[in-house]
């Protein structure tokens, strides 16, 4: 069963320095307060992995959280480049990064095969790119039925993974709703997962076919209301584009970023994600 | 009588047309998204638009920002989890064009989106993948939109993170099971196609007003002309001011979220 924590103690038990670490949401859902809490308890050396680090993981990285980032589409989106990613990629700063980069395809059988307990994940990609002379953990492989050749990467199987999600009832059974990307997979392929939820309601009022989580495929729940802010939560609060855009200015200097980080993480109350301050 | 446009809107508007009424189409965000839903809201209105992020069939009012907004879910037939997308929709040859844009382009249409550089050393690091390198190997055909210059379209892309024809033109030959890549490029001066021998992309028509020249001038290789060299055809008023309108709704909606 799930335990309900508060985020600042969930993220203490279950992210430890050096881990491996999948916080996931497709644009939306992204699970902001959760990474504030990781900055703010000064985590290290953590392998941060995510389909599209959007400017969760440029945070984190640029308060120096991540040794090596595992993804396959690094930028702001529609905005630009994810400036905090590039100053360590380009420069070491904070520190070096590794990186290692897929495709999308590439990344969500990676999820999907972690999920399912498998070693790897099998599909048709990455024909023709160079994407696999860079990165080592691209394999092909030949169908043992029909000889096609086809491509292998590792399931993704996190110590732990972060996902934010509309809410939980009282047992700790979540609901997700909207785009939910790879968050369900996310879950059930790590060790330990935390979700963060908008609110704790007595029934989930879920369709037959919705996208529950149940409580025993989770070990922690925290509330953190607007925790996805600046991304969304689908009927709760839209997406503040705004915030994506001045993200540029602000990222793209490392004293400008640094004095947000103090204001907005370091010095805000636990749960707020700081952007609406 | 003569209408005033862009070389921007005339690009838009052209890769629209590129777009059949009841064609799948798995959509890029920035220019192709703009193309596919101008298309949409023209004489496509059938088109069947997919977003990676397992939106099916949406009908977005105003264009994403992002290739996960709301507004692809809410106007959505349905949302499907991401692996299913990649897996069932665009593996299980259920796409008939995936429409793509790019930072890099080369003679054989194969894409850079991941750096310009040195891969160890980047001058400039870009994005990445995404989903592009399966959308152009697993999509039946594939389009590209992008504006011309020197620094996008250039001979050799630094790395070919999506499979045009590969680095000698042979890259789909004797591959099972592959789509038959891009199709056509639609820049903001002309109409490029690959093509049917060498699979080298040659200009076959060019946008009012643009002359051989300018095409030259803004291509990284000797660019070849085609034959029957065409003009394209100019965008129509009513396409025109749908097209204006989606960028003017999408302006506002952004300004105030």
């Amino acid at each position: 069963m799930a335990e309900f924590l508060s985020l600042h103690d969930a993220v203490a038990r279950y992210v430890q320095d050096g881990a491996t670490v999948a916080m996931e949401g497709f644009t939306h859902l992204i699970p902001f307060a959760a990474g504030h809490e990781v900055i703010r308890q000064k985590k290290r050396d953590l392998t941060l992995i995510r389909m599209t680090p959007d400017i969760i993981y440029d945070q984190m990285i640029g308060a120096g959280c991540a040794k090596k980032v595992i993804f396959s589409w690094g930028g702001n989106p529609g905005v630009g480049s994810l400036h905090r990613l590039r100053d360590a990629v380009e420069k070491g700063w904070p520190r070096k990064i590794e990186i290692l980069e897929h495709s999308h395809a590439a990344m969500a059988c990676a999820f999907e095969a972690g999920a399912a307990g498998l070693p790897l994940a099998v599909f048709r990609g990455y024909i023709g790119s160079e994407l696999p002379s860079v990165n080592d953990q691209i394999k092909f492989i030949e169908c043992p039925f029909t000889g096609e050749r086809l491509a292998a990467v590792p399931s993704v199987r996190p110590d732990v993974s972060i996902i934010h999600a509309q809410r939980a009832d009282r047992q700790g059974n979540v609901l997700v709703e909207g785009i939910v990307g790879v968050q369900k997979e996310a879950v059930l392929a790590a060790k330990h997962s935390i979700v963060t939820v908008e609110e704790i309601v007595d029934d989930l009022n879920a369709h037959p076919n919705a996208c529950v989580i149940p409580s025993w495929a989770i070990s922690a729940i925290a509330v953190a209301e607007k925790g996805a802010l600046p991304s969304y939560t689908h009927g709760y609060y839209g997406r503040s584009n705004r915030f994506y855009k001045e993200w540029d200015a602000i990222a793209r200097d490392r004293d400008t970023f640094t004095q947000w980080l103090d204001d907005n993480v370091f010095n805000a109350a636990q749960n707020h994600a700081g952007e609406n301050s | 009588m003569s209408l005033e446009y862009t070389s921007s809107e005339m690009m838009s508007v052209t890769a629209a047309r590129a777009l059949e009424n009841g064609m799948t189409c798995f959509v890029g965000i920035g220019l192709p998204s703009e193309a596919a839903n101008l298309a949409r809201l023209t004489h496509a209105p059938d088109v069947v638009l997919i977003y990676e992020s397992g939106t099916l069939q949406t009908k977005p009012d105003i264009l994403p920002l992002s290739i996960g907004d709301g507004e692809l879910c809410e106007s959505a037939l349905t949302t499907v989890a991401v692996p299913e997308m990649f897996r069932y929709w665009l593996q299980g040859g259920k796409v008939d064009v995936g429409f793509l844009g790019t930072a890099q382009i080369d003679r054989f249409a194969n894409l850079n989106t991941t750096l310009i550089g040195d891969y160890k050393a980047p001058k400039v690091r870009l994005p990445g993948g995404g989903g592009a390198p399966e959308i152009a190997t697993n999509a039946g055909e594939v389009f590209i939109t992008l504006k011309h210059s020197k620094r996008a379209f250039v001979k050799d892309v630094d790395f070919v993170t999506t499979l045009g024809f590969g680095r000698d033109g042979k890259g789909r030959d004797n591959v099972p099971n592959i789509g038959k890549g891009p199709t056509r490029v639609i820049t903001d001066l002309c109409v490029m196609k690959p093509d049917p021998e060498t699979k080298e992309l040659v200009v076959v028509s060019l946008h009012p007003g643009v002359s051989c020249e300018d095409v030259v001038d803004a291509t990284g290789w000797e660019v070849r002309f085609a034959e029957q060299l065409e003009s394209t055809p100019e965008p129509s008023e009513n396409e025109l001011t749908i097209l204006r309108e989606l960028k003017a709704r999408t302006e506002r909606a952004h300004a105030d979220a």
